[in-house]
């Protein structure tokens, strides 16, 4: 039965128009749409502003594919990734102390949201300042105020790990403004040969993590996340000495060894 | 597992167009379809079945939300110029209208104008991507095609007088 005197409702001529309603409460709103030539007015133009989207956007998926989308091209690069990640396992249980580092099936998952977001602030970071010939950083290595100062605006425990083994010096560091304009702090190292890594530490809510390698062109960085701190190593794209790099730094910096074993 | 691949493969083309609509810059919207594609792949293994299509657009859907996320700091502009293709550019002036009147809208109401009007997914499963009942999805969508028609019905002149 279609009772012609109850009024159509907004969310009925938005079903309408999508094509969402059942046969027998369309035909009461088209004999609604019949005698309310406003409503029949904003439906029209919903379906106009529709087609127009469709026909903007439509293109889109009617361009050829470029290569760089290829699946099983992706999938051949999945593969190296995962095989590279996995010989870093065998490496981190080789030289012990990191197990776990890549547990939890961080492999399969993929980097947590808030990961992604700090390595790509990192990641900015770390072109930015590294390229600044004059002043690539606020407050040199020997003054002794530069890690307590930035543990204090980060609002963690902070420490420079000592990276020496690679050739890399502790430049010194700066405040930046992270997530949000929350303070995040960063380190800067040097080789003899002027390659410069830095570390970038801030508050995130991404939970515990394994490690996450991230190529972004010439430059890539590796995640890990510690408690309530988002940690980024950034260098040169040469993902073993990254990776080492980064690993060194995570056993350094790792709060359950500081904390003793708990 | 063959299956699994040719659904995604075939899905690209559509999540393309959805990207693209969604960024308004095809670059971007070609990184998040390579981001969304790789996340695919990765959780392959965890994939149970179901729509591989609508379980993509979810990917995508929320990886575009943590790149707004990521950009909110820097300061919200809106597109002036076109960083586009000539083949998707479409009829000019309306093609450009639409393109701001979308740019005007919330990420979440934006999100399901789109999935609804472009990508042709029902109310259940635009709610399922979005992780939300169907009444909050009616109502995106309800408020994104008012803001929409306000913008190409009141705002287009004034614009055009400014330039």
């Amino acid at each position: 039965m279609i009772d012609r005197d109850l009024p159509a409702t907004d969310d009925e001529l938005h079903a309408y128009v999508d094509g969402e309603l059942p046969p027998d409460r369309r035909k009461t709103v088209e004999a609604w749409l019949a005698t309310h030539p406003d409503d029949a007015a904003r439906v029209a133009a919903w379906g106009a502003h529709a087609e127009l989207i469709r026909v903007r956007y439509g293109g889109a998926a009617r361009s050829p594919v470029p290569a760089r989308l290829d699946l099983a091209r992706l999938a051949r690069a999945e593969r190296k990734w995962t095989w590279m990640a996995a010989a870093a396992v065998v490496a981190a249980f080789l030289v012990g102390g990191a197990s776990g580092w890549f547990g939890r099936g961080a492999l399969v998952s993929g980097p947590p949201p808030a990961a992604t977001s700090v390595t790509a602030e990192a990641l900015d970071a770390h072109k930015l300042y590294v390229a600044e010939v004059r002043h690539p950083i606020e407050v040199p290595a020997e003054a002794s105020h530069l890690v307590p100062w930035l543990s204090r605006r980060v609002g963690s425990t902070l420490r420079a790990p000592d990276l020496a083994t690679f050739g890399l010096k502790l430049m010194g560091g700066r405040l930046l403004p992270g997530h949000s304009g929350k303070p995040a702090a960063m380190f800067m190292y040097e080789s003899a040969s002027g390659e410069r890594y830095t570390l970038y530490c801030a508050r995130s809510a991404a939970p515990e993590t394994a490690l996450h390698y991230n190529v972004a062109g010439q430059v890539a960085a590796v995640y890990w996340g510690d408690g309530d701190v988002g940690f980024v190593v950034s260098g040169p794209a040469d993902r073993e000495r990254l990776i080492k790099i980064a690993q060194a730094a995570y056993e350094q910096l790792d709060r359950r060894t500081t904390r003793g074993n708990s | 597992m063959g299956g699994f691949r040719q659904d995604v493969e075939a899905a690209i083309p559509a999540l393309r167009r959805y990207a693209r609509a969604l960024t308004r810059d095809g670059d971007v919207a070609d990184d998040l379809v390579q981001d969304t594609l790789v996340r695919a792949l990765r959780s392959e293994r965890l994939f149970l079945g179901g729509d591989v299509r609508s379980w993509l657009y979810t990917i995508l859907t929320n990886l575009n939300r943590n790149r707004l996320r990521s950009l909110s700091r820097r300061p919200a502009l809106m597109p002036m110029g076109d960083n586009d293709a000539a083949d998707m550019a479409g009829p000019e002036a309306g093609g450009r209208d639409i393109e701001r009147a979308l740019a005007t809208l919330v990420d979440d109401q934006r999100t399901a104008l789109l999935l609804v009007v472009l990508e042709g997914l029902s109310y259940r499963e635009v709610a399922e991507v979005q992780g939300v009942p169907i009444g909050t999805v009616m109502s995106r969508l309800a408020r994104a095609r008012a803001q929409v028609k306000a913008f190409l019905d009141g705002e287009r002149p004034v614009l055009r007088r400014v330039k």
